[in-house]
């Protein structure tokens, strides 16, 4: 507009982009074949072109969103001048072309963190690695700029806007998506990581300390993105679940299982000097796992809120990528890795066994996880017919695989490297066991013994928690020294001791809210007339009264009800809503949630029932408010783990000078 | 050559817990599809009595005109694929997209009075506000060009 178009320069910026990213991907591979430094010095050069084009074109989108710019197709499908600005921000990437943009983006952004960060990996490795990452930058690219251009214009351009699907326009999903991406894009980098070795050949526990800064920064935020969808589902669908194992949740559940268990193969690798061709599979995994997640939410093979494309061709061409990406990289592998050397031996009960075990674990739940995604679409490809893979079936496979996983995870930090006394370990433990017996105890008399899976649910949250704890309390000297020294020598443990700590507790706690969700929630369907009450097991739910309100974009009704408990006194208000957009009409349910320490209480209302009632939905949900707890400490974790190594970087090792860049690699993550 | 055979045995051991736990994999996936893959059916073939009584499935189609009727918190309704109907009876709050002449999917299994009770009531949907399966069921019947012109 006004002389000047922000979108075609957006597009331009795209284009520029494919560029520097075809330079970026050949250049440097040659310079490091002929260990020419000039054109290996390319690599961060373009890296960081690539990101700020990038950058410029990511702008111009949202100033299209912002000032509602309608003569771009994509702001007059996807937005509405009466929009709040934060979902008018938040629209830009609540669209296939927007976020692929935001993909791409985020692609380029971890480029241009290694070509800045990692000023002291080794040359060849660092032009390799940034190569690697910019080939997966041009299919992106390609695949934008032939099919999906979200700069396209109209004309005449209409007055006003479609307006984003109103379920999307919630806080907690304006930032799902940015965070999430940076989560399983940022695993490109792991990826890239493990091509460039396999292209070296070489991989050592240097490539180890180098990777698992930058697997640790997504894993963390994948686990935070995980968190906040799971969130979004549970308080705006109005079902009161948290996870439905629906085909675009597993899309980014399995790329974070993988990613988890190679947070901990990069350990044996960088201790040990072994498990390497492994974590080069696993690294490789990681990321064609986000690839295929992408592909199943992108292409339009499912139906969900994500699927916004439905264009066959677009489909085809992430297949296509998905084929040459995965297939390649899995094809170099199985030409390189048994040149790998293999290191150090180690006995089945030790530290590394318990990893392994942890490993073996994992990988058989990813792979159970997207049997169960992919089942259905095989089957519809076969003879066409329909079936879907629910709950019951992850009960079954993923649940039950979980169970050992979460007993190891306890003992497994007690073991010692190399070979470990199994008993003198489970010796240790001895207090959490004691832990464990009285929330057996306690479980069994809360629940009256009937609900065998909720206690055995809860007796594994008490374990892992309480076995993590014991661990890090008996490393701080636990019984050998007094409160104070304790105190001293824990401020004084390493930040990946404390990291490892708060993730494995937040895992357990996880485990308790996931319990409390799905097996211990009581649930009251009913229609009430204002005036009504109710009973919610010991509480008293009235339906004071309903009232019209009006929000900025849409119009409500709105039920105002107290809960009181036996002795009649208040214990909490709500006031559910039923939205209506003006827009586009769509209707959303917004859950009225109060939450303690140890329950949510959860009302959602229904339709007009037609003689003057509403049908109400209630729930207490105990222990819910720990599922997100839980994931906040496990991301905590990753982060605190991260800044451990910037700490240890500056005290003088045996490989100092590489270390250092291992310090710069990890310094950007607590900024972010 | 010691250190080159506890290597190897090493090795063998981690293929061996890998075999075992594959094993242990695939005998719970396969026991968990037996029972908990739910297929899916259109008015047309629940009609011809493709599903028995009580076998959950997932039924799709279009709520027809007229048939919605409130009954306390429990809703009645038709789904059609415009060639055969389905009685739904399901208790709940309903999705937000849930009206007459949309497409819908439900869960459940059907009674025996021939009523399909529904423990669950889909709003997936694609940006045209139409289920996949709800299109499917047409598609079966044969009904898809005449079902769009008339949905919208």
């Amino acid at each position: 507009m006004e002389g000047f178009s922000f979108a075609e320069l957006g597009h331009f910026a795209l284009i520029l982009a494919l560029v520097c990213a075809s330079i970026q991907s050949v250049v440097p591979l040659i310079g490091a074949a002929r260990g020419d430094a000039a054109m290996m010095a390319t690599a961060p050069m373009t890296a960081l072109a690539q990101f700020l084009v990038l950058a410029v074109s990511f702008a111009a989108l949202t100033n299209a969103f912002v000032t509602s710019d309608f003569s771009v197709l994509n702001v007059v499908q996807n937005s509405h001048s009466l929009k709040p600005m934060l979902y008018k921000v938040s629209g830009v990437w609540g669209n296939h072309e927007g976020s692929l943009l935001l993909w791409v983006t985020v692609l380029a952004l971890f480029g241009a963190l290694v070509a800045l960060f990692g000023r002291n990996l080794p040359p060849g490795l660092k032009a390799r690695t940034l190569a690697v990452q910019a080939m997966v930058s041009v299919g992106f690219l390609l695949f934008m700029i032939l099919t999906s251009n979200p700069f396209e214009r109209v004309f005449p351009p209409p007055f006003e806007g479609n307006d984003l699907n109103p379920l999307l326009q919630d806080p907690g999903l304006a930032l799902h998506p940015p965070m999430l991406y940076i989560g399983y894009v940022g695993l490109s980098i792991s990826f890239s990581f493990a091509v460039a070795a396999l292209i070296e050949g070489k991989v050592d526990a240097a490539w180890a300390r180098y990777v698992r800064p930058w697997t640790l920064l997504a894993w963390a935020f994948l686990t935070g993105g995980i968190a906040l969808g799971s969130w979004w589902a549970y308080y705006e669908l109005g079902w009161g679940g948290f996870w439905f194992w629906d085909p675009v949740e597993n899309a980014s559940f399995m790329p974070w299982l993988a990613a988890t268990a190679l947070l901990h193969s990069a350990i044996v690798v960088e201790k040990r000097d072994t498990l390497k061709s492994w974590t080069i599979l696993l690294a490789i995994i990681g990321f064609s796992l986000s690839l295929i997640g992408t592909f199943l939410v992108r292409s339009g093979v499912l139906t969900s809120v994500h699927a916004f494309a439905t264009d066959p061709d677009r489909g085809l061409f992430i297949l296509i990528l998905l084929v040459i990406a995965i297939g390649g990289s899995l094809a170099l592998y199985a030409w390189r890795a048994p040149q790998l050397q293999g290191g150090g031996l180690f006995r089945p009960i030790s530290r590394e066994g318990a990893l392994v075990f942890n490993n073996l674990l994992l990988t058989t739940a990813t792979a159970t996880v997207l049997l169960g995604t992919l089942y259905p679409l095989f089957l519809d490809a076969m003879d066409g017919s329909k079936v879907s893979v629910g709950p019951p079936y992850y009960n079954l496979t993923f649940v039950p695989l979980m169970a050992p996983l979460l007993i190891a995870l306890g003992v497994g930090p007690l073991l010692s490297w190399k070979r470990a006394d199994l008993w003198a370990a489970m010796a240790r433990l001895k207090l959490a066991a004691l832990v464990v017996l009285v929330v057996a105890a306690l479980s069994l008399i809360m629940l009256e013994g009937d609900r065998a899976y909720a206690t055995l649910g809860l007796i594994l949250s008490g374990w892992v928690v309480s076995a993590s704890l014991v661990e890090f309390l008996q490393r701080a000297g636990l019984g050998r020294t007094g409160p104070g020294a304790m105190v001293r020598r824990m401020i004084g443990l390493p930040r990946a001791a404390w990291g490892m700590m708060l993730a494995h507790v937040g895992v357990g706690i996880l485990v308790a809210g996931a319990t409390g969700a799905s097996l211990l929630t009581t649930e009251v369907i009913t229609t009430m007339r204002p005036g009504e009450t109710m009973q919610l097991k010991s509480l008293n739910l009235e339906f004071e009264s309903q009232q019209e309100v009006r929000g900025p974009n849409y119009f409500a009704l709105r039920g105002n009800f107290v809960a009181r408990d036996a002795d009649g006194d208040v214990i909490a208000r709500f006031a559910p809503e039923n939205r209506r957009y003006i827009a586009g009409g769509q209707e959303t349910t917004e859950a009225s949630i109060r939450s303690s320490l140890t329950r949510d209480l959860y009302v959602a209302l229904g339709d007009p029932d037609g003689t003057g009632g509403m049908t109400v939905r209630a729930y207490i949900k105990p222990f819910v408010p720990w599922l997100w707890i839980g994931s906040a400490l496990m991301m905590l974790g990753g982060f605190v783990s991260l800044s451990d190594r910037r700490l240890r970087i500056g005290a003088p090792k045996r490989s100092g000078a590489r270390a250092g860049g291992d310090a710069r690699a990890a310094a950007p993550a607590p900024a972010e | 050559m010691r250190k080159g055979a506890a290597r190897k045995k090493q090795r063998m051991l981690i293929v061996f817990s890998g075999l075992a736990m594959l094993g242990v994999a695939v005998s719970l996936v396969l026991v968990a599809f037996e029972d908990n893959v739910t297929f899916f059916y259109g008015p047309t073939e629940v009609r011809d009595q493709a599903v028995g009584e009580g076998t959950k499935f997932r039924l799709g189609g279009l709520v027809e005109e007229g048939s919605v009727n409130q009954n306390g918190a429990t809703t009645e309704f038709t789904i059609t694929d415009l060639n055969a109907t389905v009685r739904v009876a399901y208790t709940g709050i309903l999705p937000d997209l849930f009206r007459e002449g949309q497409g819908i999917v439900a869960q459940g299994a059907i009674d025996s009075n021939g009523v399909f009770k529904a423990d669950e009531v889909l709003a997936k949907h694609d940006e045209n506000y139409m289920p996949a399966e709800a299109v499917e069921a047409m598609k079966r019947a044969g009904t898809w060009q005449h079902a769009t012109s008339s949905a919208q």
